[in-house]
Order: C-alpha cells, then structure tokens, then sequence
C-alpha cells in the first residue's frame, strides 16, 4: 500500500508493523508525531500494546528496560534533551543487553534553544552500548523500524534509529508500507529464554566484581561486532521479501572517483544530487553514506576509500574542542591501512542546529576541496557568518 | 521538478493544503515531497507550507527558496509579508480573495495572478466559521482547474483520503472553486 505519509508516522507504521508489545514515552519536539499516532493506534485497538504514559524520558526508559526484561517487544521515542536526559539508562539498556528499538529524530542541543536538525544529540550517546543507523528517506525509516526490531533480538543490543528533525520527521513522501502477513513472514514474536518471569525467579543486574565485569563488557564488544554480519544478513532477507535495501554504507558512483564525499541522513541526498551534476560535467566525484554508526563498520569503509585521492567528510554535528565526529572516526578507521591508499581527509561542518545544507553548500564544499592540497586544520567551518 | 509555496496564517490549513495536494500529485502519479516551514506555529501567525513534485524520484531534501508556484490563503498577507520573496519570473501566484486579478497591477508586472474567493465558497458550504472559514480545500480545487498541472478529480480523491470532517462539503467546495477561478479577464474554465 502506498501512501504519501511523514517521517514521524513512518516510525510508527513500522512499530504497528512489528506488533509492538509495549510502548512507553514522553512527548518532545520534534518526535511528538510518533508517540501521538502510536497513541492513537493503541487506543482504537488497531495495534495491541500496552502504551505507558510517564512523567519523563528517564521513566520512558526505564519502563522498556522493564518491559524487554520481561521478555516483551519494547518501544520508546525522543529527540535531543529527552535522549539527554535518558543517558544512565541508555547505559542500562545497553549493557543489561536489552533489545529495545527506540527512534531519535535528530535535534540540536540546548541552549540556544533550537528545535531543529543536527545530530549531537545521538552521536553523544555513542559509547552507551547502542546500535546506532541514520537514515535518509521515510522508506528507509520504515523498513529500518521493523528490521531494528530482528537486528536487537537477534544479539540483545538496544538499537537507535536516527531521523533528521524537519527533513524527515515533518516531510511527507510515498512511502510502500508492507502488508502484514508479510511482515510477519519476516519478523516473528519474540522469544527469549532469559527474561523476569514470577514462575522461575532470577535476579539481573546485580553486583558484578571485577573478576567478571570486564568479560561482561568483551561480551557487548563480541555481540556488537556480530550485529554488522547479522544486519547483512537481515537486509538480505528484507530484500528478498520486500525487495529494497539500504546497506550499512553505500557507495554511490565511487568507481574512479578522484573525491569521495562522505553522508549521512538526508545530507545525503541532496549530495546524490550534487554527484550527478558533477558527474555529467566529467568531475570524478563520488559519495558514500554511512547508516550505521554503531557499530561502526570499519572494513566497508576502509573498502570504499581506500585509494580515493581525497574525502570530503559532511558532519552535522560538534564534537568541542575536537572536529566532526564521523571524520574523527573516519581518520581512525583510515589511519592502518597501507600509506599509500590513504585519502586526505576534510572534515567539514555543516547544517549545525537546522541550518539548510542546500546543493550550492556542497558545491561549495567540493570545489574547496579540489583547490586545497590538504586541510588547514580538522574542523573547516562551512557557512559561518562573520 | 516543480516548487510550489502555500502562504496561509495559522489555522487557516496551509499545511493542511499542502499534504493532500501532495497526495493528489501522488495520484496522478508524480513523485511528492511536501512539508511545513520548520519551526514553530501560532494561530493566526503568517505561515508557510512547501511542496516539491517531480516525475523522478525527488533528492532534493532542503528548503524551497525559489518556488515556481504560490497559492496565497490569505490577501492580507499581500504587502503584510514578502509574499512574492524567491518567486520565478513570471511564475505564478493564486490568492485567495473577492477581487479580479487586475487588482493586482503591481505583481502583474513580474508574475500570473489568478484569483478565487475562496472565502465566500468555504462560508457558503460551512466549512469553519463565517469569520473564520477554512479555505485550503477551495483554494486548491481552484489551482487545479487553474494550473492544470493536477487533476480536479485527484484533488477531490486526495481530500476525501485526507479530510475526515465534513468530507463531502470540502469536496464541493474544491469543485465550485475550480469553476470559479479567475485570470485576467476572465473566468478560466476547467480544462
């Protein structure tokens, strides 16, 4: 079935899709949308989940992490301050290896106070033990939703899903929604033997001495470095069913690209967009993006650019003191990889707290690049106003 | 690759508009992409909505700065803000209101004016209040008989898909409206 439908409500047809068995959170901006119409789908009996209302995103939280103990699918929602204010409990999550699926529709940092895109939010909660994949169309938020749902239960790592503010969360596009019997085919209900259950008592989460806490931690790092085969495997399933697939990057004509210019989220069409014009003027420009982040999938990275004369990297994003954070992880990825194959690396930041990254910025950003023979330093600010 | 801007004020259904346009777009087989100026709403407040429609699939995803097409639900809003702002030469512009397009000289000048009272067609099948009508569904009946560019026929589908209170006044009110456009010098008939 194909509707013209926004950003926000493709999260939640994906959730619905998923038979979703608990769902908990509290309202922000720009995420409302999801939870309204998840609310809306509980209350007139379309999906059957138990919707719990909360006096904040700590207690959003900390009922998934209650509820995927039990053994339940569990949703949540947020965007920026909320996803702040979840930090202990993203840990909990993460570490108490339960599969929760919760969207983050990307939103700047406070103060100032800004309701729009970038995406400091989520990439501050990179080392709390979640899968992390950044999307670029309402499609792709959708089918990424339902398969979200496998990805977790399938190694016990919570995972995030990542729209931007605005470009996705309020556009409205078509989107093929998948009908239920197959979904079903897809995603089965979950089971798990290990879970809160009155009949067999067991406690979770208590004291663990050093002589284990460190195998504990090797174990997340195992099961995280397993979830970049799996979701290759789940994609290759989604494909199979529905016929679409995103991958965990995608190069996008990279052959004999002199310059790659490294995405994510919706930058990265517009960039496709650049690409093609460039392309059509015989500039050998190329663009790859990244949808997951964690964990960060270094071998298909290394894979497609190595060899590349220069990268451009987009980063919406900050990290103070320091430069945008996937060229950060960029450069690292890059760094052990035979000296000769290595690209220059331009960190650019971009579209910080909404701002329109529009074809002319990375026009812009492609031609600097050209001219330069390296970067003048890590952090090359694009559009800041005198 | 076509852009379109709605100029409305907060509760007028600008946004509204630009949605079930999008959807009838969509039926006519185009590919859509439409959303709200980013940021924050009040009632009344001037308001914004955009639309994009391609045969391709769209990859643009940024502001719409330089649209090809305006439709304006509220004529105060002419002078009140830069309602023209980034328009193409000679694009176009709908605006709701009882008057003809010769009332406009000044934009006739660089752009097509067409008019429609949407207002009075809205009152006329009670959709919203007599001070306050909701004119999205008119104006838009109206730029679908006057752009030609998407079907009447599409446009009432995408209504009915779209608008759950009062359905079938809204779809009436779009289709009065498409026989009740006016260009210079006359009353443009549906194509």
């Amino acid at each position: 079935m194909n509707k013209v439908i926004v950003g926000n409500h493709a999260v939640s047809w994906g959730v619905k899709l998923a038979r979703t068995e608990v769902i908990s959170a509290y309202p922000i901006t720009p995420q409302t949308q999801i939870v309204e119409e998840l609310s809306d789908m509980c209350a007139r009996g379309a999906l059957n989940a138990r919707f719990i209302k909360v006096e904040s995103e700590h207690s959003a939280m900390a009922a998934c992490i209650g509820a995927s103990a039990a053994g339940v699918r569990t949703f949540t929602a947020t965007s920026s301050q909320g996803l702040a204010l979840m930090h202990e409990l993203l840990h909990w999550a993460g570490l108490g290896r339960h599969p929760i699926v919760m969207a983050n529709v990307n939103r700047a940092m406070g103060p100032g106070w800004n309701i729009w895109t970038d995406q400091n939010d989520s990439l501050s909660q990179r080392d709390t033990g979640w899968i992390q994949l950044y999307c670029e169309t309402n499609q792709e938020v959708l089918d990424t939703t339902i398969q979200a749902f496998k990805l977790a239960e399938a190694v016990n790592i919570p995972v995030m899903i990542i729209l931007d503010a605005f470009f996705l969360s309020h556009t409205s596009e078509p989107v093929d929604i998948p009908d239920q019997v197959t979904v079903d085919r897809f995603l089965a209900q979950r089971e798990t033997s290990i879970k809160l259950d009155v009949a067999d008592p067991h406690a979770f989460n208590a004291l663990v001495r050093p002589d284990a806490y460190m195998e504990m931690r090797k174990d997340q790092q195992d099961w995280m470095r397993r979830a970049k085969t799996v979701y290759a495997e789940i994609e290759t399933e989604w494909k199979a069913l529905f016929g679409r697939e995103y991958g965990k990057i995608e190069p996008y004509r990279t052959d004999d690209a002199e310059l790659i210019l490294v995405t994510s989220g919706t930058v990265t069409s517009t960039t496709r967009h650049v690409v093609d014009q460039m392309r059509e003027r015989g500039t050998r420009v190329g663009l790859v993006k990244i949808k997951m982040f964690r964990p960060f999938p270094t071998d298909d990275i290394r894979r497609a650019l190595s060899g590349a004369i220069k990268v451009a990297v987009l980063d919406r994003n900050i990290s103070p003191g320091r430069s945008g954070i996937f060229a950060e992880e960029i450069r690292s990825a890059l760094y052990n990889i035979p000296m000769d194959d290595r690209p220059k690396i331009f960190g650019y930041i971009v579209g910080l707290g909404g701002r329109d990254v529009t074809p002319a910025v990375i026009e812009d950003i492609v031609e600097q690049t050209q001219i330069a023979t390296q970067p003048t330093r890590e952090d090359l600010w694009v559009g800041v106003k005198p | 690759m076509r852009e379109l801007r709605i100029h409305g004020r907060g509760g007028q259904g600008a946004v509204i508009a630009s949605k079930f346009l999008a959807v009838a777009f969509f039926r006519d087989g185009k590919w859509v992409q439409s959303f709200p100026a980013f940021g924050v709403e009040r009632r009344g407040a001037p308001v914004t909505a955009f639309l994009r429609l391609d045969d391709d699939p769209i990859r643009l995803r940024c502001e719409i700065v330089n649209p090809d097409d305006l439709i304006v639900l509220d004529p105060t809003l002419v002078g009140a803000v830069d309602v023209t702002g980034g328009l193409k030469k000679r694009g176009s512009i709908l605006i709701n209101s009882p008057h003809p397009p010769e009332t406009y000289g000044e934009l006739l000048k660089t752009f097509e004016v067409a008019t429609v009272d949407a207002s009075a067609i809205a009152t006329r099948h009670g959709i919203g209040s007599k001070t306050q009508p909701i004119v999205n569904t008119a104006i838009v009946g109206a730029f679908a008989a006057y752009s030609g560019i998407v079907t009447l026929e599409s446009v009432c589908e995408a209504i009915e898909e779209e608008v759950p209170l009062h359905t079938g006044r809204n779809v009436d009110a779009a289709k009065e409206a498409a026989e009740a456009v006016r260009t210079l010098g006359k009353v443009k008939a549906v194509p």
